[in-house]
């Protein structure tokens, strides 16, 4: 993804150059005039204040500058929103009258909003996460509408089946939605994970409350304002910007939600998947962590392999649970891809996101960012070889180095742990199930990568790997009609494609006595 | 609710059942829409040089003069379509959920101009402007955008076959598809051929009834607008004998999609298999039946049946013109129908208290009266109508024929006409045998409480389509086509897109296979 941008800041022509340049311009332009559309509690369609009178700060994480305060949804809040998702739910209500194919034009429509304030919500995006606006703009927002206008096909093709049971009886299956469901999502990809989140859902008629990350609340908020506008039912999703111990855990173990779907953490994953054990047994699906292998055999191509490796991992600030964060590469071309990614890596412009030309900005939060450099700090103490980086950039902001360490072993903190910052570990293979054996080695299981020319090993890797995502010569090529999730403690269940739905509906199977059965 | 918040409401399917339309809600048409496009492509004449005339049914007058397609035109077109389909195009290398982008920009601009496509399709076919516009033109929005969400949904699937080997499929689209369309339906035929088409990659040569050209003629000029890339779609009015027949025994031709009587059916199967074996799917005639239970709702079902026949002029081939009446309701409901039928509304299209316009042209016009005359002939009971309806333009009264007979040829053959069988019936086996003695199969319909006899009759009658309590119920994600003489294959819902794929199976050895 960020190839396709770099490639077209830097091998474009004058005139897609100057179109950035005028997208930054009005976006820099817009930061003057913008005015945030919502700061609330969206519950019925209507905005909220807190039932507890809090409001939470909401940062901009490459300046520390506080964008404005939110209003902090706790229990109360969540209650109020699921009483209005179930009236939105019940049978006969408009929602659940509502033509499939309707549901579909809805999300259409909504699709079409967000690409007419794609501006305004790519600005946002990166005030309030602190990633570069050019990929807000080209992968972040493209993706989002990609999603809507996906699943908004999807409204009407989610089809049951008749089945040919044994004896004197018809039988079919209707698919139905789950009913109230609750999604929380994290702050690297917020609006992305917005559209991941509710779209599937909406589209097989479930209603939605949403606990955006209390980092990054704002595209969300504006996104409640599009749903509004679009013309979904009131009830039908409800926007609650708040913090996980409060809010998230208040979803997690309320009684009357159906379904609860969360991106995060693995360790909070647990406590989401235990929350449903506690409580009515809602079904959870989980997005979590990943310490994903990426596998370079010498017979690649070399120099498109660093590349990929190399955004692979520094994508998003090295924020995404995707991030290729073990490289394993075969000994013969060891020396030479250590040295051509550290120089990569060297090369990297960090600075102010707004900016063209910048590509890393800073990481989302001052715990984040301790987070990364004493994970750096392990790395030096445990002996991996330093190659770049290793420290802050700038002693009063969250930047990082591009770090890269090489000859790091599979034992170190930093080859199993997840980092989630611009942090490159680089490993060396000698064979085939040598690097299989030691890719599946570790308790996640969500992406891997393979570069090699030969379709053998090529084969071979992809069917081995444990990983919900296996990429063969390239690497976070994802789309929304392909699945995405994980092996083991990587999650459960898919987002996106068609396996998707099956995660936001019930099967019913209705059998009807008749009289006579014929073929 | 959504009704009220979305601004260009498309009315629900189910809304066309009783010909009951919100006036308030529909534009006042203009009766003399001016025709933008009448040429073979959207600029060009034909390589014929010919045209020919398309007529106003409502009153036998000349529109204007269209191009005419022949051979040489068909020829242009498929080099076109080829070339639009060779490996590495735009249109092959396009991303699949662009082509679905590209076909909800083609609803949204059909959308757009609903008022106008609805005006120049009743000028052109005669249907009622309210029908168009609130039936026809949504229905083949509906239909465009459903077929939009498949084309990045089409997948193929990985497979577990014995030994060492990945196997998997691509689905792909078959190439060239020739499209050969009717007048009754004129834009929702286009809609229905083009949908699955195009959603799957292939790319068109179709060609327009020679009734009914200037609808799919304007609807070339948005496929245009909107961005397809040349030779993708070309449209060609022109006649069956030349046009047609040129389609359909094309060399590099790899599919040919036909709606229309099951006698010009067996000759393009007869075609494909005299030429290149192409791909061959018909949607063709049908006699359906439509039985009424002493149980049913007797409103409902007098007013559905009358529905079920009369609709757009009985010009469909759906038409439920066998309507079996169980004995101890049938002269109620024989009383009631006739009722309903003389107070059917017959008139100017363009006025919007019109239920029932001209039928199509001369030809179809002369040959219903001929049925009409039969039925007399043969000892059906005329009921009503059964003659002229206006001085001039094509209209036929609404006409009901009681006590009729198996045998008779009203009751065997397709009429495509306003002319109503009432046919009497004792038990529930002796009806779906005789519905089911006829070598159509396309559509039937059950009216009943009884949710046995329902199934029963549902799953004995040999048809494509059956409604129970309800009757030509489209829903664009609902597969529609028949059994028997009346087509091969089908059109709409996941199924229409099989007819538009080639499965490819990709078998690829690897050293150690794995669950």
């Amino acid at each position: 993804m960020s190839v396709v941008f770099t490639s077209l800041w830097q091998d474009g022509s004058q005139e897609q150059r100057n179109k950035l340049r005028f997208l930054l311009t009005a976006s820099v332009l817009l930061l003057c005039l913008y005015v945030i559309w919502g700061d609330q509690i969206f519950i019925d369609n209507e905005w909220h204040e807190s039932c507890s009178g809090r409001k939470m700060p909401v940062h901009n994480p490459a300046t520390g500058d506080l964008l404005c305060e939110v209003e902090e949804a706790d229990t109360e809040d969540v209650d109020k929103a699921v009483r209005s998702a179930r009236t939105a739910f019940q049978l006969g209500s408009p929602w659940r009258c509502m033509d499939a194919s309707d549901r579909g034009l809805l999300l259409n429509r909504l699709a079409d909003l967000v690409e007419r304030d794609r501006l305004r919500l790519a600005t946002l995006e990166a005030l309030d996460s602190g990633k570069i606006f050019l990929m807000a703009y080209f992968v972040d927002l493209m993706a989002t509408v990609k999603t809507l206008r996906y699943y908004g096909g999807w409204a009407d093709k989610v089809q049951g089946k008749t089945i040919p049971v044994d004896g004197e009886y018809f039988t079919y299956t209707r698919h139905e939605p789950i009913g109230v469901c609750g999604q929380i999502i994290p702050w690297n990809f917020p609006v992305m994970m917005f559209a991941w989140k509710i779209a599937p859902a909406l589209c097989c008629g479930n209603t939605v409350i949403i606990k955006p990350a209390e980092q990054t609340p704002l595209t969300a908020l504006h996104m409640a304002c599009l749903i509004k506008e679009a013309g979904f039912p009131p009830g039908v999703v409800n926007v609650l910007p708040g913090y996980g111990p409060t809010a998230g855990n208040a979803i997690a173990h309320h009684m009357d939600i159906d379904k609860i779907a969360f991106t995060g953490s693995t360790a909070v994953g647990k406590l989401v998947q235990k929350a449903a054990g506690d409580s009515n047994l809602k079904r959870v699906t989980l997005e979590l962590g990943g310490k994903n292998p990426n596998i370079v055999f010498a017979d690649c191509d070399l120099e498109y392999a660093v590349e990929q490796a190399h955004s692979g991992l520094f994508f998003n600030q090295g924020q995404c649970c995707l991030a290729g964060s073990r490289v394993f590469v075969e000994d013969s071309i060891y020396e030479e891809f250590v040295c051509r990614s550290a120089e990569k890596a060297r090369n990297k412009v960090l600075g102010n996101p707004l900016v063209p030309g910048v590509d890393q900005g800073p990481q989302i939060d001052q715990k984040q960012f301790d987070k990364i450099l004493e994970l750096i700090e392990s790395g030096k103490r445990e002996g991996a070889t330093l190659e770049c980086g290793g420290g802050p950039w700038d002693r009063n902001s969250l930047f990082i180095q591009p770090t890269v360490f090489s000859n790091v072993t599979d034992d170190m903190r930093i080859a199993k742990e997840e980092i989630f910052g611009p942090v490159q570990q680089i490993m060396r293979f000698h064979s085939v199930n040598e690097v299989i054996q030691r890719a599946n080695a570790t308790h996640y299981g969500l992406a891997a990568g393979v570069f090699t020319n030969d379709i053998d090993k090529a084969l071979t890797v992809s069917s081995a790997l444990q990983a919900g995502m296996v990429w063969v010569n390239c690497y976070n090529a994802m789309s929304t009609q392909c699945p995405f999730g994980g092996f083991k403690m990587s999650g459960n269940g898919r987002e996106l494609g068609e396996y998707a739905l099956q995660e936001y509906t019930e099967v019913k199977a209705v059998t009807i006595k008749i009289s006579q059965k014929n073929s | 609710m959504l009704r009220h918040v979305l601004s260009r409401t498309l009315p629900r399917i189910s809304g066309i059942s009783n010909c009951q339309y919100s006036a308030a809600a529909i534009p006042v048409p203009s009766a003399q829409p001016e025709v933008h496009y009448n040429k073979v492509t959207v600029h060009q004449d034909a390589v014929s040089k010919r045209s020919f005339p398309t007529i106003n049914p409502a009153t036998g007058e000349v529109i204007c003069q269209v191009a005419e397609a022949d051979k040489a035109d068909v020829n242009k077109a498929v080099k076109a379509a080829r070339e639009a389909f060779r490996f590495g195009s735009p249109w092959r290398r396009m991303d699949a959920s662009d082509r679905g982008l590209l076909l909800t920009r083609l609803a949204d601009a059909i959308e757009r101009d609903t008022a106008y496509l609805a005006e120049l399709e009743t000028l052109d076919n005669g249907k009622p402007y309210a029908v168009s516009y609130s039936v026809d033109v949504p229905m083949v929005v509906k239909c465009l955008r459903y077929c939009a969400g498949w084309a990045d949904k089409w997948e193929g699937k990985t497979i577990p076959i014995d030994g060492d080997f990945f196997c998997y499929t691509r689905h792909e689209p078959i190439g060239v598809c020739g499209q050969i369309i009717l007048w009754n339906f004129p834009l929702l035929m286009q809609a229905w051929k083009l949908g699955p088409a195009l959603a799957t990659g292939n790319t068109v040569v179709m060609k327009v009834a020679e009734q009914t050209p200037l609808t799919a003629l304007y609807v070339a000029s948005l496929i245009k607008e909107v961005g397809f890339p040349p030779g993708v779609v070309n449209i060609l009015p022109g006649m069956g004998p030349s046009a047609g027949s040129a389609i359909a025994s094309h060399m590099d031709v790899d599919k040919v999609a036909f709606t229309g009587s099951t006698e010009v059916g067996h000759l393009i199967q007869q075609a494909s298999g005299s030429s290149n074996l192409k791909k061959v799917t018909l949607e063709l005639g049908g006699k359906s039946p439509n039985i009424i239970m002493s149980d049913a709702n007797m409103a409902e079902a007098v007013e559905q049946s009358h529905f079920a026949l009369f609709f757009n002029q009985g010009q469909c081939c759906c038409a439920g013109s066998r309507t079996y009446v169980q004995d101890t309701i049938y002269d109620e409901f024989m009383e009631r129908s006739v009722e309903r039928a003389k107070s059917r509304v017959v008139g100017d299209p363009f006025s919007m208290k019109t239920e029932q316009g001209p039928q199509v042209d001369e030809e179809q016009f002369k040959k219903i009266l001929g049925y009409i005359s039969s039925g007399k002939r043969e000892g059906a009971k005329l009921m009503c109508g059964g003659g002229v309806a206006a001085d001039r333009g094509y209209f036929i009264q609404p006409t009901i024929f009681g006590d009729v007979q198996d045998g008779m040829t009203i009751a065997r053959e397709e009429i495509f006409g306003p002319v109503m069988q009432i046919l009497k019936f004792k038990t529930l086996e002796e009806v779906v045998e005789r519905a089911n003695d006829t070598k159509y199969g396309l559509a039937a319909a059950v009216f009943t409480k009884d949710i046995d006899k329902a199934h029963y009759i549902s799953s004995g009658r040999r048809a494509g389509t059956v409604w129970i309590n309800c009757y030509n119920v489209f829903g664009a994600q609902a597969p529609f086509g028949g059994y028997k003489y009346s087509g091969n294959g089908r059109e709409l819902g996941e199924y229409g897109l099989d007819n538009y794929t080639e499965v490819k199976t990709v078998t690829i050895k690897v050293p150690q296979k794995n669950s």
